[in-house]
């Protein structure tokens, strides 16, 4: 199975280049806490269920999403620090056409 | 001083469970818990939601998973200190434990069975410079006391159930109740919704959506609001109150300064034994602990839960000797003198 390439900017500015397997049926803040991007308990509290917003993240480069659901969208306008290019990273599963992916980690709140 | 055998530190569903096995030992249970209800996070995040890997439910709502183990352990007479906060921690000399809360409250035990999840739940503050200026006038992030709006005027924000709820709720107490949220579109279930817009057509609710909070203003005490509407507009709105209901998150907080090795925002335990922190007669289970191949799993917590309390026995009776029966065999005795038994066979002769 093939990997993919993320360009994950971390919390604190730091770039993290990271291979991520496409047959695990991951999405991207899964991958962030693989990896241990972030304090384990400060991403996906809610367990990825758009309910908390710990993993909102900002999209760097112009690679096509899934549409947001309204549960993402309605938690996104009750979070903070939210950008035009701001998803919940839980919301967003790991596929081949994400290879390339640039993000960048939304402060804690 | 309350005092108990064994002080559960968090009442989610793993400290729920605790109850159980402690009383199945005939050891009595306290339980300290931030939230105002059980339930930890299946019932602050998300109680609607379904579980699946609980054995033997095929399916359960994260509420009526935390209705089942309140009901399970009620014979028990667990002992609740709710919306406070596990604050500090004191080892006597005779090694049993006084743990104090926010408010006060002290509590006296034996064992202390951590039982934390991801921390208590504070809420979540929004990103405006000078709000922690007025958290002590003007600012409230959690409503205590209504009566302190009465006929004052109030600017609730958020979209969730809370904020619904609580601006329905004051427009009989303030003189003015506004309510801000980014979107037009609000989370809360729909009853509520349907009354915000009810009390909105009526003149009852000022709804300023889509709109942010940005500034708040004031000398000695809250006097109003600055409100981006439309992402574009200013407005200033008058106010002695303004009240930002965006949830809660988790966050370990005081218990990460009670000398416990903490690894990874959790507590590290003897997983080998009985789940034990390097304190003894201090134990950490569920999400809150860590050790090699630790799983956040609700079913977990169970296991691990049972096993921390026959260790506690040992350490509450070391000279006991007590041997583990089947509930089916022994049944389940109440503190409240209620029996459960599993009822005898009837045993009829053949003529």
């Amino acid at each position: 199975m093939t990997d993919i390439t993320i360009k994950i900017t971390d919390r604190n500015g730091a770039l993290h280049e990271v291979l991520v397997p496409t047959d695990m049926a991951m999405n991207i803040m899964e991958v962030i806490r693989s990896y241990e991007l972030v304090p384990e308990g400060t991403i996906g509290v809610c367990g990825g269920m758009a309910m908390c917003a710990s993993c909102q993240c900002y999209i760097k480069s112009d690679h096509e999403l899934p549409e947001m659901g309204s549960d993402e969208d309605l938690m996104l306008a009750e979070a903070f620090y939210v950008e035009d290019n701001s998803r919940l990273s839980c919301q967003i599963p790991i596929t081949v056409k994400l290879n390339g992916l640039e993000i960048e980690l939304a402060p804690e709140s | 001083m309350i005092k108990t055998d064994i002080l559960i530190i968090g009442a989610g569903p793993t400290g729920l469970f605790t109850v159980f096995e402690a009383g199945l030992l005939k050891l009595k249970c306290h339980l300290i818990d931030a939230l105002p209800q059980p339930g930890g996070q299946c019932s602050e995040i998300y109680p609607k939601k379904p579980i699946y890997d609980i054995p033997a439910y095929p399916e359960i709502l994260a509420g009526d998973l935390t209705e089942k183990l309140l009901e399970q352990i009620a014979s028990f007479q667990p002992g609740f200190t709710l919306g406070e906060r596990a604050e500090t921690i004191e080892k006597l000399e005779d090694d049993t434990f006084i743990v104090t809360t926010n408010k006060g409250t002290k509590h006296h035990a034996p064992v202390i069975a951590i039982a934390g999840g991801l921390g208590s739940f504070e809420p979540r503050k929004p990103p405006i410079p000078n709000i922690a200026e007025f958290e002590n006038s003007g600012v409230e992030y959690i409503i205590r006391d209504p009566e302190i709006y009465r006929n004052k005027k109030v600017v609730i924000a958020g979209g969730g159930d809370s904020a619904l709820d609580w601006a329905i709720f004051l427009t009989n107490v303030a003189s003015e109740v506004s309510l801000v949220h980014r979107r037009n579109e609000f989370r809360g279930a729909l009853d509520s919704v349907e009354k915000v817009q009810e009390l909105k057509n009526t003149g009852k609710i000022k709804l300023i959506t889509p709109a942010e909070v940005k500034e708040i203003h004031g000398k000695d005490h809250l006097t109003g609001v600055s409100i981006i509407l439309n992402k574009n507009e200013t407005i200033h709105l008058e106010a002695d109150h303004f009240i930002p209901l965006f949830g809660l998150s988790p966050k370990l907080g005081p218990i990460g300064n009670w000398g416990l090795e903490i690894e990874k925002n959790a507590i590290k335990v003897n997983n080998a034994l009985d789940y034990q922190t390097n304190i003894p007669g201090i134990y950490a289970i569920g999400d809150v602990n860590t050790y090699p191949g630790k799983l956040k799993l609700i079913l977990c917590g169970f296991h691990e839960a049972t096993l921390m309390c026959q260790s506690a026995y040992k350490r509450i009776y070391p000279n006991k000797k007590y041997v583990m029966k089947y509930t089916t065999v022994g049944g389940v005795e109440g503190f409240d003198g209620t029996k459960k038994e599993a009822p005898k066979a009837v045993v009829k002769k053949i003529e």
